[in-house]
């Protein structure tokens, strides 16, 4: 399995990355490089094999439904790039 | 106009009667100033990690118990990713191939008897925030309010086994009073804490005795019951159309090779030609629904299926529900309003209409008319003042039946004391609005100052004097007209002011016409 | 006094030899002296580290009860949350972003008294094994300037090496603790999954990021680790069993010792005198009475692979909300949402976290999610039945931490595949959810350290210490110090 350019370009839509059309082909090349070695897994046989998410055999773990302490609006929208009143302000949604 | 199947299916959102979020210690308050119940966690910012809300599990599962599902012994949560300015992790805390709870189904009453509902699945999932959209012309951005990010909302999801618009909104309903009954929500739609996207298509039928499916609509944004109703009997008519427009127009064609089994019967899909000249099945497309216009605006048809990339939450560990846990929520759950209604009709020979209206009302209303019914012994009566009086009275003054000013022991006594002292419907209801002061039946009477005339002699005068004027009722009487006797009855009871007894005017009218 | 270990400066404190105060003017001038050159330091805010250091000095004179780290000065990866103190994980879409809260780990350390002397460089959110992937600069080895310190975490490995501090956080994710302290020859640690809260750590791969201590010996990372481990209920996946006191057993040998060699840990591309060095600290347990088993890892050599496809999954959706929308970096010029969060997210990830972003991405996407994701997962439960079946038979296993000594600067840059295979070592560790620490073992002739990597079972840190402490008993490779 390899990526083309274009498969490239959808991953990066996908992940919603610019990337120009210079960095098309050496975001491939390096990526099927990585992608030709990762391929060895194929290699191994997990016939049966549970996949392992996460190394923890623990489960169960709750919060109490108890309130907890909120930010005021000024620390919460202290990171915002762009705020209107006490809104972050995104470019229109519609219009894309 | 041709004959068609309409097929829905109802995706339910329903916010749960949490104190705080999903996944940390914010207020879920509805209403609050924006951005004015955000924490750390909430807006996704870096290095924050959720933890599970107890109780948010917790009432999913009794919503699930509730609703006839299989409860997974092992359930874990899913991440799926969207970019989405009101979600600000770009991606969603969700349920995806192990959802805790799994095919169930609800109740409903339609025109043909009660059917059961399908649920295919009913999983737990944070929302997320609110976006303030200007749209006035010129107008480039668009405002987010964090506050309901996180909310602990359950996803409801159907079977396409709804038929027509009234059966949508029939379940919905359903599933509102099941789940404000159990306290898992309180499904406000108002207030965003019931919505509802609606999947339609139509099955037309062939010559061949199969079905041509129509493309499947998703309908959005459906806020209120009616719009439900609505929406989908627009929507069914416009898929119709479109159907035979594009079928004439060869613009669509049937695929008949790709016939699947549906139900009983079989299924085509229809076809059209795409951008690289092939034919192939026509999209899944979404639809927004205008109140105002009373129209679906069918919105971009998408040629893929976007692509969530769902993978397990890492920042979450699974969740077992062992058989002792199950046994004790569905202890907890008390009478649902399916099997309430149906010992409405066993227990009190109540009609399914009367249990219907009674149990739709909520369990503190039956709790309240099976009191009254312990109270006066006639199950019927009360059904009529709980059902009639009461509940005007109680949605005039906007109250709920905790609140209500007339005790179900005063409202029984009244019952009997109309049925003992033959007091006529219109008296019993000036004494009523009294008794909503909180007198008792007795006392409102004392205070009118009503008399019941049950002397029989007394009222034989009368009913004589009344027979004397007015010959021409009696004439009409004695050729057959049973409902001339009323004009003699409504003399009696003038002259009363009211307050003759009633079935006693009733024999005496009746012998002495008779002797006429 | 650059010289002393931290239980070392503790005791002159103790001792009144000391003052929080001038041991942080000491470590402050040698920042100044020397992190021109090594650039271990991305943030430091000398009075408030001074202002820091008076607190605890006056809190002992005021005769009141003082924390483990009291008066100790500690350098932070800047991949940790510190309250209104900007945290770039060495990037620039976090160029400007403050964070409204504490990390856990950094809760814990103000509560042990320790002194906050500044935040470490690093590869770009965790992503490298030399620090060159820092959109702010490059850190550079103080054993030899031309060469990488490792990474992710090289700006604390550095910063330990070099005597800036005594202490220092790193998080390994994939080996960026134990390679780190390997190329920089110090003792680091990657305790078991689960041990130290991930809470205010800036996410790379959740499932595999754990938070640990750097430092000169093992002693010290022990005492930093006591500070730091232990149950937090802002993360759940942060186990709720006590912590053992590492410090108090410490010099108890583990006897009978039995050590697993794997010889999957020796294979093609371990540099000859790295394979010399680590045979040579085997043999210095031998000599105390330990007993070598060879042992088999057989799906040791898919780590990497596995690695790559769940690390980057996980952080193509952890990185997600890097958007431009509610935090970070946000484009000056853009047509319309989906323009802004392209533009923004490709100024501000450099190109090893797009290319991981891309992979991950591609991993988890419809029509690869089994050959990619899914198949990693099970080769992963794989590792993990490996090593479970490795502690039945013996109680830690050592090999190479790193198969070569530092490389240098530039030399992987532009092949992220030859960079990905300098941790093969240490990737299964955190595959597996066990704890791992590299020790001091050895230098290469041209003088650059070496680093002997002991891995335990789960939550077995306790007995991991002190097998290292044993090593470290017996030699003097960790009193050695760089010439600056
Ligand atoms: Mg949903
Ligand atoms: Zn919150």
């Amino acid at each position: 399995m390899s990526l083309s350019p274009d498969e490239v370009r959808k991953v990066a839509e996908l992940a919603r990355l610019e990337i120009s059309d210079a960095e098309v082909d050496t975001i491939a090349r390096q990526l099927n490089a990585i992608v030709d070695y990762i391929n060895q897994l194929q290699q191994v046989s997990t016939d049966g094999v549970e996949p392992l998410a996460h190394a923890l055999d623990l489960h169960d773990v709750f919060r109490e439904d108890l309130p907890g302490e909120s930010l005021t609006e000024d620390e919460a929208l202290a990171n915002a790039p762009a705020r209107k009143g006490n809104f972050y302000s995104v470019p229109a949604v519609f219009g894309d | 106009m041709m004959s068609y199947r309409t097929i829905i299916g109802l995706e339910v959102h329903v916010q749960l009667l949490t104190r705080t979020k999903l996944f940390c210690g914010c207020a879920t308050t509805f209403g609050l100033p924006p951005n004015s119940a955000t924490c750390a966690v909430c807006c996704g910012l870096p290095g924050t990690l959720p933890v599970m809300n107890r109780t948010a599990f917790q009432l999913a599962l009794k919503a699930a118990v509730a609703l006839n599902c299989t409860i997974a012994t092992f359930t874990k949560w899913d991440r799926k990713n969207y970019y989405y300015p009101d979600l600000p992790k770009n991606y969603q805390i969700s349920q995806y191939d192990l959802p805790f709870s799994s095919e169930g189904w609800l109740e409903i009453e339609t025109p043909a008897g009660a059917r059961k509902i399908g649920i295919i699945r009913a999983h737990l999932e944070e929302d997320a925030g609110k976006m303030l959209h200007d749209e006035r012309a010129g107008k480039n951005d668009s405002l987010v309010d964090l506050n309901r990010t996180g909310t602990p909302l359950l996803e409801i999801v159907s079977h396409p086994d709804m038929e027509t618009a009234e059966e949508a909104k029939a379940y919905l309903e359903e599933l509102r009073l099941l789940l404000r009954e159990i306290g898992v929500s309180d499904c406000e739609m108002q207030e965003g804490s019931l919505r509802c996207d609606a999947n339609i298509n139509l099955h037309v039928p062939q010559p061949d005795g199969s079905f041509v499916a129509t493309p499947i609509i998703e309908v959005k944004n459906l806020n209120t019951f009616r719009g439900v109703e609505r929406s989908l009997k627009y929507e069914s008519e416009r898929q119709a159309a479109e159907l035979q427009r594009n079928l004439d127009a060869g613009v669509w064609h049937v695929d008949a090779t790709r016939t699947s089994k549906f139900r009983d019967y079989r299924v085509s899909p229809i076809t059209q030609r795409k951008s690289d000249g092939a034919l192939g099945p026509v999209s899944k497309a979404t639809a927004g629904w205008d109140e105002r216009t009373g129209r679906t605006e069918i919105q971009r048809r998408k040629e893929e299926a976007s692509d969530y990339c769902y993978f397990p939450e890492p920042d979450l560990v699974p969740v077992t529900v062992d058989a002792d846990t199950l046994e004790r929520v569905r202890a907890e759950l008390g009478e649902l309003p399916a099997a309430q209604k149906t010992r409405l009709q066993s227990q009190y020979g109540l009609p399914v209409y009367d249990a219907g209206v009674l149990s739709r009302q909520g369990r503190a209303f039956v709790a309240y008319f099976e009191a009254v019914v312990k109270q006066c012994g006639d199950a019927k009566e009360a059904c009529n003042w709980t059902m009639n009086d009461l509940l005007s009275t109680l949605n005039d003054r906007k109250l709920d039946i905790k609140e209500s000013s007339l005790s179900p022991e005063n409202l029984g006594e009244l019952i009997s004391e109309i049925q003992a002292t033959g007091l006529n419907k219109q008296r019993a209801r000036e004494v009523y609005a009294v008794m909503l002061d909180g007198l008792t039946a007795k006392q409102a009477i004392d205070k009118l100052g009503f008399k019941v005339v049950a002397d029989e002699g007394q009222l034989l005068e009368l009913v004589r004097k009344a027979i004397a004027a007015n010959p021409k009722a009696v004439a009409d009487f004695k050729k057959g007209k049973v409902k001339a006797a009323d004009a003699i009855k409504g003399f009696v009871m003038r002259e009363t002011k009211g307050m003759a007894k009633t079935e006693m005017v009733q024999q005496l009218v009746m012998r002495e016409l008779a002797k006429e | 006094m650059l010289d002393l270990t931290a239980t070392e400066l503790l005791q002159r404190q103790a001792n009144g030899d000391s003052s929080a105060e001038s041991i942080t003017q000491t470590f402050l001038a040698q920042f100044r002296q020397h992190d021109s050159r090594i650039r271990a330091f991305l943030h430091v805010d000398e009075a408030d580290a001074i202002e820091q250091a008076k607190a605890i000095d006056a809190k002992r004179k005021g005769g009141e009860s003082l924390g483990k780290l009291a008066g100790i000065p500690v350098a932070v990866k800047d991949v940790l949350c510190t309250k209104g103190r900007r945290t770039t994980c060495g990037s620039k879409i976090l160029q400007n972003f403050v964070p409204p809260y504490d990390a856990h780990v950094i809760t814990k350390l103000k509560e042990a008294d320790a002194i906050l002397i500044g935040k470490t460089n690093c590869d770009e959110f965790a992503m490298g094994s030399s620090t060159e992937n820092s959109a702010y600069q490059t850190t550079r080895n103080p054993w030899d300037l031309e060469r990488t310190p490792g990474g992710s975490s090289g700006g604390s490995a550095a910063s330990v090496a070099a005597s800036q501090a005594p202490l220092a956080l790193g998080t390994d994710t994939g080996g960026s603790i134990r390679q780190p302290a390997s190329l920089c020859g110090i003792v680091g640690m990657k305790p078991s999954y689960g041990r130290v809260s991930r809470f205010g750590l800036i996410a790379y791969g959740s499932s595999l990021d754990q938070v640990g201590p750097f430092a000169q010996d093992v002693r010290d990372a022990a005492l930093l680790l006591e500070v730091i481990a232990g149950h937090d209920p802002r993360d759940s996946t942060c186990v709720n069993t006590p912590v053992p006191p590492y410090t108090a057993m410490l010099d108890e040998p583990i006897k009978p010792l039995t050590i697993g060699v794997a010889k999957q840990f020796f294979g093609k591309g371990l540099d000859s005198e790295v394979e010399q060095a680590v045979r040579s600290a085997l043999k210095v347990y031998e000599g105390q009475g330990a007993k070598i088993k060879d042992i088999s890892l057989p799906h040791s050599p898919y780590a990497v692979a596995v690695y790559y496809l769940v690390a980057t999954a996980e952080a193509s959706s952890n990185l997600a909300r890097y958007d431009g929308v509610h935090f970070g970096h946000r484009t000056e010029k853009f047509a319309g949402l989906i323009d802004m969060v392209k533009k923004s997210r490709g100024e501000g990830f450099g190109a090893e976290v797009k290319r991981r972003i891309m992979l991950g991405t591609y991993a988890l996407s419809s029509g690869y999610i089994d050959a990619y994701y899914l198949k990693a997962l099970k080769v992963r439960r794989l590792i993990r039945q490996d090593f479970d079946q490795a502690f039945a038979q013996c109680d830690v296993v050592m090999g190479p931490t790193s198969p070569t000594a530092a490389f240098k600067i530039g030399e992987k840059a532009d092949d992220p595949l030859a960079m990905y295979l300098s941790d093969i070592y240490t990737i299964s560790a955190n595959l597996a959810g066990i704890c791992g620490i590299s020790i001091p073992c050895g230098f290469t002739k041209s003088g650059l350290p070496i680093g002997l990597q002991i891995l335990g079972g789960p939550f077995a840190e306790e007995k991991l210490l002190r097998v290292a402490r044993l090593h470290e008993r017996e030699t003097d490779w960790h009193k050695r110090r760089p010439a600056l």
